[in-house]
């Protein structure tokens, strides 16, 4: 027995029941689509909040006080009015450190800006030269402050684009300009490229980036320093290079191998394999609601080739009348099954990537079609149609041709 | 003449429960080419068992059957159902045909069974055959489009189709009017003087009239073996039919 002449009958007996086919297929094209359009959601809001986190700066590292630490026993204090992080500290890890290619101290504080009439609340940064390299937060116009102007704690700043849109209307160029935060004047020299928001949904342009000493002395005066930003070789090694950075502080702060760290060293990637656990949660929850609606259209395929099978009893006990073998009919009945369930997969691939693009374009969701979702489905909803046709085959083709025959 | 089927003391016995039913005690006789053979017996006789066993489709408890030479107990189920596609061309008293499928499918339904064929093949075959039975006409109407009779003539084109050594009807007349029965009865005669060998089971004698030979059967034992002295003509019956006005 030839198999395109299986095709063939299994193709025919489809083509006599139209209606039934199409809605044995209905589950099989539901549980397909949802599988993919549920996926394509998972992986999507998976992907922007990977591609938020790493427009932070990838490989970055952020070294802050442990505010669990408490201080002289009694009350914990605010991580940003900790003192533990010092500028040797900073000094001992560029020195030190084989796995950290560039670290700069940070300081902030909150304060008004102000350019003649215009004035907008927004945060001062202090750092060094090489906090641009680190964020990896290129210029759109203007020159970066450079060592000198730490040393000398100048008083120029760089300013994000919140700020430049805040404070000069209408075109006109703030580099060269000279703004006050907190009375305090700076002399604008760039201005920084747009980022965005970040994870958290905060402006990351809304910001200023001063030398770290000026910040320190003109406008917080506090000689310690509140976080350490430093950049890892790359991302693999950004394991690595936490270790070796707590191994570094702990000398510097002379800790006993019993204490705890009074400090905390966080990396980016660790955030954003925080972030894609949560979305790959999320993913696979709706993969599985999604997967129970396509078991459930693999049992309609079941009982619908039952009925086929009982209906058909007459037909079967003919065509094994004829000639047809046990296998014959075996191979038939799984042709149709499996035929049933790979059309309603391609249907159900195809609306899957539809409702994908829909959900995108009137919800505004990130979606990602992923080819391995196309795959898995298409895979599950053939094993599918074997699976659940194989039983009904089976019962067919194990039908006695005499009872066949005679059954009404 | 060459033996097509040669049965010799077939027995069956089915169990049902703890009793034994034996519908078949002892059936021998043979069945040479070209011959017209009817079974009679009344409900009980033991006639559908034997047609079953003829037909491949069942296996003697004991006794021997060979058809075309071969003998059927030593062959598994799959090569019965090679037999029956290759050997045994079947004809049903409900005609069985496949609903929503043309004729011409209908009738290449065997061959499809045949992986040696190619499509042509299958579809210059499935047009001789109803060509022979007179319905070149109807290749592609579907069997609901068809009158009781037509559609019987398509099940004998599909039993032709493959070209087997015997046909097996199956009170293939049960279920038309006289007329048409008739009608059907001089097709078949006209297969059997073009050398087919039929084997045709029936509970009429005025069917059976018309072969040339008559097997009856008793409570699964043959009573009578009998070559028919004067075999009526089917056309000749069906001419002197009256012709009635409802008709």
């Amino acid at each position: 027995m030839n198999i395109f002449n299986l095709i063939r009958i299994a193709l025919k007996a489809l083509q006599r029941n139209k209606l039934r086919a199409f809605l044995t297929m209905l589950g099989i094209i539901i549980g397909v689509g949802a599988v993919i359009a549920m996926v394509a959601i998972g992986q999507g809001s998976k992907q922007s909040i990977q591609d938020q986190l790493s427009s932070m700066g990838s490989n970055m590292i952020t070294i802050r006080p442990n505010s669990n630490m408490s201080v002289g026993g009694g009350a914990r204090l605010d991580a940003s009015t900790l003192q533990t992080l010092k500028l040797e500290d900073v000094k001992a890890i560029e020195q030190q450190a084989k796995y950290i290619t560039a670290v700069s101290p940070q300081v902030s504080g909150r304060g008004q800006a102000i350019n003649g009439a215009l004035n907008w609340p927004t945060t001062i940064q202090g750092v060094s030269p090489n906090y641009l390299d680190i964020r990896d937060w290129p210029l759109k116009d203007g020159v970066p402050f450079g060592d000198n102007d730490v040393k000398a704690a100048s008083k120029v700043c760089l300013i994000g684009q919140t700020v430049a849109e805040n404070l000069f209307s209408g075109g006109e160029s703030p580099v060269g300009k000279t703004i006050r935060f907190n009375k305090i004047p700076f002399k604008i020299i760039g201005v920084l490229a747009e980022k965005g928001e970040n994870a958290f949904g905060q402006d990351q342009d809304d910001i200023i980036l001063a030398p770290y000493t000026t910040v320190q002395k003109r406008i917080l005066a506090i000689t310690y320093i509140q976080n350490i930003f430093a950049s890892a070789l790359d991302e693999n090694s950004s394991t690595l290079a936490t270790a070796e950075v707590s191994q570094i502080l702990r000398t510097a702060h002379k800790l006993k191998p019993a204490d705890d760290d009074d400090f905390l060293v966080r990396t980016q990637a660790e955030l954003i394999s925080t972030f894609s656990s949560t979305s790959q949660l999320l993913t696979v929850l709706l993969a599985a609601i999604a997967g129970i609606s396509l078991v459930v259209g693999g049992i309609g395929i079941m009982n619908i080739m039952y009925v086929s099978v009982t209906e058909r009893t007459k037909e079967i006990g003919l065509r094994m009348s004829i000639g047809a073998r046990g296998i014959d009919i075996l191979l038939q009945f799984l042709i149709e099954a499996i035929l049933i369930s790979i059309t309603g997969g391609l249907i159900g691939i195809a609306l899957g990537i539809t409702a994908s693009r829909l959900i995108t374009v009137f919800l505004s969701w990130p979606t990602l079609v992923s080819e391995s979702s196309i795959v898995l489905s298409f895979i599950v909803c053939t094993v599918t149609g074997v699976f659940f046709g194989y039983y009904p085959a089976v019962k067919a083709s194990r039908l006695d041709p005499i009872e066949a025959l005679r059954y009404e | 003449m060459s033996k097509i089927l040669e049965i010799h003391d077939l027995k069956r016995e089915f169990r049902m429960g703890t009793e034994t039913v034996r519908a078949l005690k002892g059936v021998s006789f043979e069945v040479n080419a070209g011959e017209f053979v009817t079974i009679m017996g009344s409900s009980g006789s033991g006639k559908t068992t034997l047609l079953n066993i003829l037909g491949c489709l069942d296996k003697p408890s004991s006794g021997l059957y060979q058809l075309d030479g071969v003998d059927i107990s030593k062959l598994s189920r799959d090569d019965l159902a090679r037999l029956r596609n290759r050997k045994i061309g079947f004809v049903f008293q409900a005609y069985n045909l496949l609903a929503r499928t043309s004729a011409l499918e209908n009738v290449e339904l065997p061959l499809l069974y045949n992986a040696e064929l190619t499509a042509h093949d299958r579809r210059e075959k499935a047009i001789k055959a109803l060509e022979a039975v007179k319905l070149a006409e109807r290749l592609d109407h579907m069997p609901n489009q068809l009158s009781g009779g037509q559609q019987q003539r398509v099940a004998i084109a599909r039993a032709l189709v493959n070209e087997p050594v015997m046909i097996l009807a199956d009170e293939a007349t049960g279920n038309l009017d006289t007329r048409t029965s008739y009608e059907i009865m001089a097709l078949l005669q006209e297969l059997n003087q073009a050398g087919k060998t039929i084997v045709f089971v029936t509970h009429e004698p005025d069917i059976a009239s018309f072969s040339s030979r008559t097997v009856m059967l008793r409570d699964g034992k043959v009573i009578r073996d009998s070559q028919n002295e004067n075999v009526r003509s089917a056309r000749q019956a069906l001419s002197e039919l009256p012709v009635t006005d409802d008709y």
